[in-house]
């Protein structure tokens, strides 16, 4: 883990007529990490996302991403960052390969068509690429989203409630892919409203509660601030995502069909 | 760099949206089905009554601009329609988050409409020419008609643009064509001004459609076209930059 930063966000603030959404930011998120904004439905997530993604223009504050300043050199944040947005954001009437090229050919990349292939055999949607994504389970929509992401390995991706609206199965895949994208060094930074998800993915939690962070830390940190644990015995009992995982999760090695 | 990647990025998200175009046909054929039962309608039905004043020329001559202009009225409904479609399923903010030029995600729309509408009115004179229009005009005047119907089609498809960025429901979004599309009934499109009464007459004479079809009527017969033509520039002109300044403000303000 190094300790250049991909994402240096500092006093940054942001209001939609009198009401303020983001009172006085500040973030940094490490390169090569896992970084995960926990937050309520209306915290300002996705505002600060879309901030850094060049969406919306901040009211006050700075945002560097990767060395680049979005309010002054939005196009070379442009090609460092990738977004993935809340609702996957595929062209339904393309097929999958179709969508994956189609970004490659925006991103000006030599070979569209390889690093189709490429990225379809990672995300294992080889079958399915002949297909219209509008044929796609919620899973394969979301793989298919962050595969279009990764054209031209950015170096921040930036997930924005990657599991919402997911089954669990769906969910496990998507927790899996980001696994596999943090071996690879590559920086991401995911909002959630899950605290499950901050827990298994992340590096590194910030908090983000009425506008400004709350707390942050890595989960063993997060976990210091409160009174230790009172050490109690309680039966075990599995929880309904166990059970669904255990009855369905059989049929996990043919889910792709 | 810049300028040769805009125009890369206009030819990819064109293709691209060509494609959504193939791929649903039904929409080139739903968009010539209304110009095509007026056509049928007033040729077949009205058309006996009608005393469309001109001692030569079957009435299917005298009506064919008109239908013409409904049809591209239709056609750019569609264009709001995809361009909704990108927007509320998140591409649009996918494309502006990437290095692409933002000008070539509106621009690759208003070239598909260019082509769908191109289709769409092929389809049109191909039954029109089935029904019994004929037209002496020769390749200069048909080039003429080709050039106001491209003019009249690109400021359509801005105004089109606006809805399609701003409606909250898709029905919302295509709404917009109605008044287009029953504009030229108010006009000499269907029969001559003279024998509307003083108001309907000062409006019909007043409005766009009105200039827009005389001097296509004047062209494919071989007509001298006189100022109709300057007038009918003007309100295209207009339009498109009115529907153009309004359609690229509010696409910057959705985008920061």
């Amino acid at each position: 883990m190094t300790t250049t930063a991909a994402v240096e966000i500092t006093g940054l603030t942001k209001a939609y007529g009198q009401h303020q959404v983001l009172t006085g930011v500040d973030l940094t998120v490490r390169a090569g990490t896992v970084h995960a904004l926990l937050g309520a439905n209306g915290a300002g997530k996705t505002t600060l996302v879309r901030i850094l993604a060049t969406l919306l223009r901040a009211d006050d504050g700075h945002v560097v991403v990767a060395g680049h300043d979005v309010a002054t050199h939005p196009r070379l944040v442009r090609e460092t960052i990738s977004l993935t947005g809340q609702f996957a954001a595929v062209d339904e009437i393309l097929t999958g390969r179709e969508n994956v090229s189609l970004v490659a050919r925006l991103r000006h990349l030599p070979t569209p068509g390889a690093v189709a292939d490429e990225l379809l055999t990672t995300f294992g949607l080889v079958e399915a690429g002949g297909r219209r994504a509008s044929t796609y389970s919620g899973g394969m929509r979301r793989r298919l989203d962050i595969a279009m992401s990764l054209v031209g390995r950015p170096e921040v991706l930036v997930l924005d409630e990657p599991t919402t609206g997911l089954d669990p199965q769906a969910r496990h895949e998507v927790w899996r892919t980001v696994r596999e994208l943090a071996e690879t060094g590559t920086t991401v930074l995911l909002t959630t409203q899950y605290l499950e998800e901050a827990e298994q993915l992340a590096d590194r939690v910030s908090i983000l509660h009425q506008g400004t962070v709350a707390a942050e830390g890595t989960v063993a940190d997060l976990k210091a601030l409160l009174p230790p644990a009172e050490v109690t015995y309680v039966e075990k009992q599995p929880s309904l995502e166990e059970v669904f995982l255990a009855v369905v999760g059989t049929a996990r090695a043919g889910a792709e069909r | 760099m810049s300028a040769a990647y805009a125009l890369g990025d206009v030819v990819t998200l064109t293709g691209r949206s060509l494609r959504h175009v193939t791929r649903s046909l039904d929409t080139i054929i739903t968009t010539t089905v209304m110009p095509v039962a007026f056509l049928l309608l007033f040729v077949y039905v009205f058309g006996g009554a009608v005393e469309a004043g001109s001692a030569t020329g079957s009435y299917v001559d005298y009506l064919l601009p008109g239908i013409l202009l409904i049809t591209v009225a239709t056609g750019v409904s569609y264009t709001a329609f995809r361009l909704f479609v990108d927007v509320k399923g998140g591409i649009v903010e996918r494309f502006a988050s990437m290095p692409v030029s933002r000008a070539a995600v509106l621009w690759a729309h208003v070239l598909t409409s260019l082509v769908a509408n191109a289709l769409s009115l092929v389809i049109v004179l191909v039954v029109a020419l089935a029904i019994g229009f004929r037209s002496g005009a020769g390749a200069l005047a048909w080039l003429a008609v080709a050039g106001m119907l491209l003019v009249f089609t690109l400021a359509l498809t801005w105004v089109a643009v606006i809805p399609g960025l701003t409606a909250s429901s898709l029905d919302g979004a295509t709404a917009f064509s109605y008044p287009l599309i029953f504009l030229p009934f108010l006009s000499s499109a269907f029969v001559p001004t003279s024998g509307m009464p003083g108001p309907v007459r000062w409006f019909a004479e007043h409005q766009p459609v009105t200039s827009i079809v005389d001097t296509l009527r004047a062209l494919l017969a071989e007509q001298p076209v006189g100022d109709d033509v300057w007038v009918a520039l003007a309100w295209c002109a207009a339009l498109l930059v009115v529907a153009y300044v309004v359609a690229v403000r509010l696409f910057t303000r959705k985008l920061g």
